[in-house]
């Protein structure tokens, strides 16, 4: 119970932080960000689009991980882990995804322009969407376990290729994107102390919520299974013959 | 050499019941008329071209290439393969009809491809072969074990599509690339990074294939 | 000869979190006719498909092994023959095109006298070069008896073998069933009191759903 309290402060305290300590040309105070060219006011995004793109990622691998202990031990509590690590993972993708694009319409000028790092988590939108599509479409248990376990492995090791192509690619089919001197939002730019403390602060608080619901999510599936069980009478057909 | 036994099986299977060629050559022609139709008396660029020849591909493959086991597992022969052949087996000889199938679809698609569109000028031709070789096995190897998984899923027709693309995304990218290099007359020293993906997408898949069918064939 | 042994281990199957059955022991040698015997939807076929190892039991395992040493996984389908009601042949061929490539798939040459002496027996031979799609049930069921037996299996499984058959061909089914039984493992999974008449010893899979 102390943790979920300690959560909750946590959550807030970078919540209220994140938003409201102002950004100024000479941080003095400790609750001073500094002013960071060319991000401005917008660089307070950081604070809550890095947790969620940084959570899809780790979703994306738990659930990977869990497909291969599936397909090893037969086990449906690990389906049932990797379906709720799923079920977390295109919900942060889907946040990532719009807090991102919010984002670049501030910063770039439009919302979407197919900068690599939009279109990698495009992509495993696009991977989180057909996994379900796949579930959703078989009815046996086991075979949906099995199938999508093997699906989440194949998609798993074809994504690291969009890691190498993707600056390559993208400059050939967008030409304008190379000569963006903002291109990506990545983290080089200068962070003071408490901005860092801040970030990291966030990326712990929105990693634990993650196994909290992560763990919240597969238990009620497993019960929810154990119960479907004790309800339906035991028909004992459908395979036999 | 069991596979090549399914192999042969299955080729005069499809040239009795026609079930994949007539919906691919039927899908090429609807889909290079599409294009040809929405251009209209526009001229494309050249870099369009090079896109809109994966697309067609893409299209294509996805019409025709889950024959092989969804056929199967529709009459529920399936059952009759596992008594009487292996798993490695079984998918050898449906990756071989596969590989077939795609480079006589491809080369036909960029044959008329490069008959009706005008921008579509291979300046690098050695290039664009090895690039198109690479490219079509890749695809061959991906969209064989996907057909095997939704042969045992239950949406089968739309399911297809919508699992291919996230993976073969990468190697459609690289092989756009690949093909743009091609029509510039870039070298092979410049290509060889995109080559290089190329070759690994390939390896990658036949492996995880080959480890992974067994889940899949075996239920 | 060689001495074929098949030896199941508290084999359980469960579909989901449901039960089909559970701790199924038996150990069968050649010359054996085992008989499964169980209602509709009892699992028989089910049982019958992890013994042909077409789908794994949730737990327990199969041993099948020949003279003592056991067979590869990989390499058990050229021990087995299996007739059952879902099992398919291709329409779009004629039996002994069939018959062929079954054989070229398995890696064994196709055995023309054998196949033509079953095809006698079982009163196909003259229509051996129509499209299966022409054949009526009762052929078809024939024509998997021929697939079962062409490559002679050690191991025998019989899923409901006289379904679809006249009187004539349940004798021949029958017949067989004997002769076969004097030599191979030979299992019955069946409903009819009459198929299961020649079985050494039986289980009947009611007692294994608790």
């Amino acid at each position: 119970m102390i943790w979920k309290i300690f959560l909750f402060l946590l959550l807030c305290f970078v919540s209220i932080a994140g938003i409201s300590f102002p950004i100024v040309e000479n941080p003095q105070a400790w609750y001073e960000f500094p002013f960071i060219k060319g991000l401005e006011e917008n660089a307070k995004i950081i604070f809550f689009h890095v947790p969620t793109a940084w959570l899809t990622v780790i979703a994306f691998l738990m659930t990977a991980v869990y497909s291969v202990q599936y397909l090893r031990k037969k086990n449906l509590d690990d389906d049932a882990k990797s379906y709720a690590a799923a079920q977390l993972g295109i919900i942060f993708c889907i946040l990532a995804t719009v807090t991102g694009a919010v984002w670049a319409k501030f910063a770039w000028g439009s919302f979407w322009s197919w900068d690599p790092r939009q279109t990698s988590i495009f992509v495993l939108l696009l991977i989180y969407g057909a996994w379900f599509a796949l579930r959703s479409s078989i009815e046996s248990e086991e075979k949906r376990a099995t199938l999508s376990s093997v699906y989440a492995i194949i998609a798993f090791v074809t994504v690291p290729f969009f890691i190498f192509i993707m600056p390559r690619i993208m400059t050939g089919l967008h030409p304008g994107s190379a000569d963006d001197t903002n291109a990506g939002p990545v983290i080089n730019f200068k962070m003071n102390g408490n901005m860092q403390l801040i970030f990291f602060l966030s990326l712990i608080g929105f990693t634990i919520l993650y196994f909290w619901m992560w763990r919240l999510g597969y238990k009620s599936i497993i019960y929810r299974d154990k119960l479907n069980r004790q309800l339906i009478i035991p028909t004992r057909s459908g395979q036999g013959g | 050499m069991k596979s090549l036994a399914l192999f042969k099986k299955d080729l005069n299977s499809e040239l009795r019941t026609r079930y994949a060629i007539n919906a691919l050559a039927m899908f090429i022609i609807v889909t290079l008329s599409i294009i040809l139709f929405s251009i209209g008396n526009e001229r494309i660029s050249q870099s369009l071209t090079g896109g809109l020849f994966w697309v067609v591909i893409f299209f294509t493959s996805m019409s025709g290439l889950s024959r092989v086991f969804v056929s199967e597992e529709e009459r529920g022969t399936s059952l009759t393969l596992q008594l009487i052949a292996a798993p490695s087996t079984v998918f050898s000889g449906k990756l071989l009809f596969n590989l077939i199938l795609v480079f006589a679809m491809n080369t036909i698609i960029a044959i008329l491809y490069s008959a009706l569109f005008e921008a579509f000028v291979l300046r690098n031709f050695a290039l664009f072969l090895v690039s198109f070789i690479l490219g079509n096995i890749g695809l061959a190897f991906a969209s064989t074990i996907i057909a095997a998984i939704i042969s045992k899923a239950g949406a089968k027709g739309t399911l297809y599509p919508v699992l291919s693309f996230p993976i073969l995304l990468p190697l459609i990218l690289t092989s756009v690339q690949l093909t743009l290099f091609a029509m510039n007359g870039t070298s092979f020293e410049t290509a060889k990074f995109e080559l290089a993906i190329v070759v690994c997408y390939d390896v990658i898949i036949l492996t995880v294939s080959y480890m992974l069918f067994d889940f899949i064939w075996k239920e | 000869m060689s001495e074929y042994s098949l030896v199941a281990e508290s084999v359980n199957k469960t579909f989901g979190r449901r039960l089909i059955f559970r701790d199924i022991n038996f150990k069968l040698n050649s010359s054996t006719i085992f008989g499964i015997s169980g209602p509709n939807g009892s699992g028989k076929s089910t049982l019958v498909k992890i013994i042909a190892n077409i789908i794994s039991p949730s737990s327990g395992k199969l041993v099948h092994s020949i003279n003592g040493t056991e067979i590869k996984p990989e390499k058990l389908h050229n021990y087995i023959g299996l007739v059952s009601p879902y099992l398919v042949l291709y329409d779009e061929f004629t039996a002994y095109e069939n018959l062929n490539y079954f054989s070229e798939i398995r890696g064994i040459s196709f055995d023309k006298e054998k196949v033509d002496e079953l095809l006698n027996k079982f009163l196909l031979f003259n229509r051996k070069d129509d499209l299966v799609k022409t054949y009526s049930s009762g052929m078809k069921q024939r024509l998997k008896f021929i697939f079962a037996l062409m490559h002679s299996p050690q191991l025998i499984i019989l899923d409901e073998p006289t379904s679809n058959l006249d009187d004539e061909g349940k004798e021949v089914v029958y017949q067989l069933v004997k002769e076969e039984g004097s030599r191979n493992v030979v299992i019955v999974a069946s409903n009819e009191k009459t198929d299961l008449n020649l079985c050494t010893n039986k289980i009947d899979l009611n007692d294994y759903k608790v």
